[in-house]
């Protein structure tokens, strides 16, 4: 479980995060919603710290993240798996060197028993035959599945995902998605991904918070939305005509 | 001086929280051989015909009869030791390895590959740039060393050809007055030019911002910062170590 509360984060004078608070829970699919600029990948940014919040608080599993002494928060952040929208792969490595990369550099595991872990992974992902092959020599929807299959190589307990559905054709973000949920069911992780993706929020939204202006506006689940009463979520929500259909049937 | 302060700190960060040993030796092999080895062709090449022309032309300009000829290999060699291999060298690999360094650190960044270490706990900037700047340690000298001899040979294949000085004057020039100190010099600025080439390419490359744009920008920003702190640092270690 994660619980974040009044994070506030600004750059120089502009306010990104007004006093954010929301828990995300264990074994379940949390969703950040928002136009693009409200803030939802600062928000991701600084509960994983790549961002320092101005103020407020981080908690992973009652663990103190923002304050923690470098070695508690070495050992927070080795429990964390994150998906990057491009992937983030390390182009010099083959797949196979990317998924065992955390397993190389974080454990003291055999070798036999990193590829034994790395292979269940990518069969987990479903790339079985693609070990030896360079990022650049696969599709942007594989090279997704190989950044969830290192992200959760590590038996990571928090999973991140920004944008997971960019630049992806619907057929491939449904199945991106599905693997998402079925992984955090399965081992029972906290996921927490951000999206502006509709699709992907009717689809595997259990948890959901919407952003706006820097502030939450909303929060529930995917039967919720659709009668949220909140303008500004109503907007974002029926901003396309096939989700304007769906509401007036 | 804000630029200079945000340098010292990456600097130091690089020493904090650090994988393990093993996983810096082996890193810091390849780099060897992405900066050493991958360099050695230019070097060598760009090297062999600095000391062919400093031959050809100190013998062209010195047209007074009551200097003898072998003063050619002595100027040769002199230059070669104290200037030419390794600043010329580090001016070269400044524009080589120094660019490569920015621009592979700068992608990483814009890609999101540095976040990823950092997400996984790792020391990015160690992990990434220490072995980089230990790797260019060892490399460069030893690059100087093969930039001075290729340089000198150089020479003697211009005294051979060219046909301005005999070999035997040259050869006789090269021994004349030979002061060990200067090869240890020659070394020092080496360790010196080889720390702030990488240091500062990797700082240029690790910071980057925005696209594929700034990623040129920063290769570019590294190699001239890089040439003028060599040219500096070359002033400052020749005041301090050469002057009486």
């Amino acid at each position: 479980m994660i619980e974040v509360k009044n994070l506030v984060k600004s750059f120089d004078d502009k306010v990104v995060l007004d006093g954010i608070s929301t828990t995300f829970n264990k074994g379940k699919t949390n969703l950040i919603i928002g136009a693009s600029g409200s803030g939802k990948s600062v928000m991701l940014k600084n509960i994983v710290g790549l961002f320092k919040p101005d103020s407020g608080e981080i908690l992973y599993n009652g663990r103190d993240f923002i304050n923690a002494h470098r070695d508690l928060k070495t050992e927070i952040r080795r429990e964390i798996g994150m998906l990057f929208q491009g992937g983030a792969l390390f182009d010099s490595m083959t797949v196979e060197q990317n998924v065992k990369f955390p397993l190389d550099i974080l454990t003291d595991m055999p070798e036999d028993e990193k590829l034994d872990r790395v292979n269940f992974c990518l069969k987990r992902v479903k790339l079985e035959d693609t070990n030896k092959r360079m990022p650049s020599e696969i599709s942007g929807g594989m090279q997704k599945r190989v950044g969830i299959a290192r992200a959760i190589v590590n038996s990571s307990q928090y999973l991140f995902c920004d944008e997971p559905n960019s630049g992806l054709d619907p057929i491939t973000s449904i199945k991106i998605d599905r693997l998402l949920a079925e992984i955090t069911e399965e081992y029972q992780i906290t996921t927490v991904i951000v999206t502006h993706d509709m699709n992907s929020v009717m689809e595997i939204g259990e948890y959901i918070m919407f952003l706006s202006n820097s502030r939450k506006l909303w929060e529930g689940n995917s039967d919720e939305i659709m009668h949220s009463g909140v303008q500004e979520l109503d907007e974002f929500v029926f901003a396309n005509k096939m989700m304007r259909k769906f509401r007036d049937q | 001086m804000k630029n200079l302060g945000r340098y010292l700190i990456f600097i130091n960060s690089l020493f904090k929280n650090r994988e393990s040993f093993k996983t810096y030796v082996k890193l810091t092999f390849e780099e060897c051989m992405l900066v050493g080895i991958n360099s050695i062709v230019l070097v060598g090449l760009v090297s062999l015909f600095i000391g062919a022309v400093s031959t050809l032309q100190t013998a062209y300009n010195l047209v007074n009869p009551l200097i003898p000829d072998s003063v050619v290999g002595l100027v040769v060699r002199d230059l070669t030791i104290l200037e030419l291999a390794p600043t010329i060298t580090a001016i070269i690999f400044a524009g080589k390895v120094g660019s490569s360094i920015a621009g592979n650190l700068g992608t990483m960044r814009i890609t999101e590959q540095i976040d990823a270490l950092e997400v996984m706990g790792i020391n990015s900037a160690s992990y990434l740039v220490l072995p980089k700047i230990v790797g260019t340690l060892i490399m460069y000298p030893l690059l100087v060393i093969l930039a001075g001899v290729l340089a000198i040979f150089g020479g003697y294949l211009a005294a051979k050809f060219g046909g301005v000085v005999s070999t035997a004057n040259y050869f006789m020039g090269l021994k004349m007055d030979f002061n060990q100190f200067t090869v240890s010099f020659a070394l020092i600025k080496s360790v010196v030019f080889g720390f702030l080439v990488s240091s500062i390419s990797s700082y240029m490359g690790f910071f980057t911002k925005g696209g594929a744009l700034e990623v040129g920008q920063a290769s570019t920003r590294a190699v001239t910062v890089s040439c003028i702190a060599i040219l500096f640092s070359d002033f400052i270690l020749a005041q301090l170590l050469l002057v009486r």
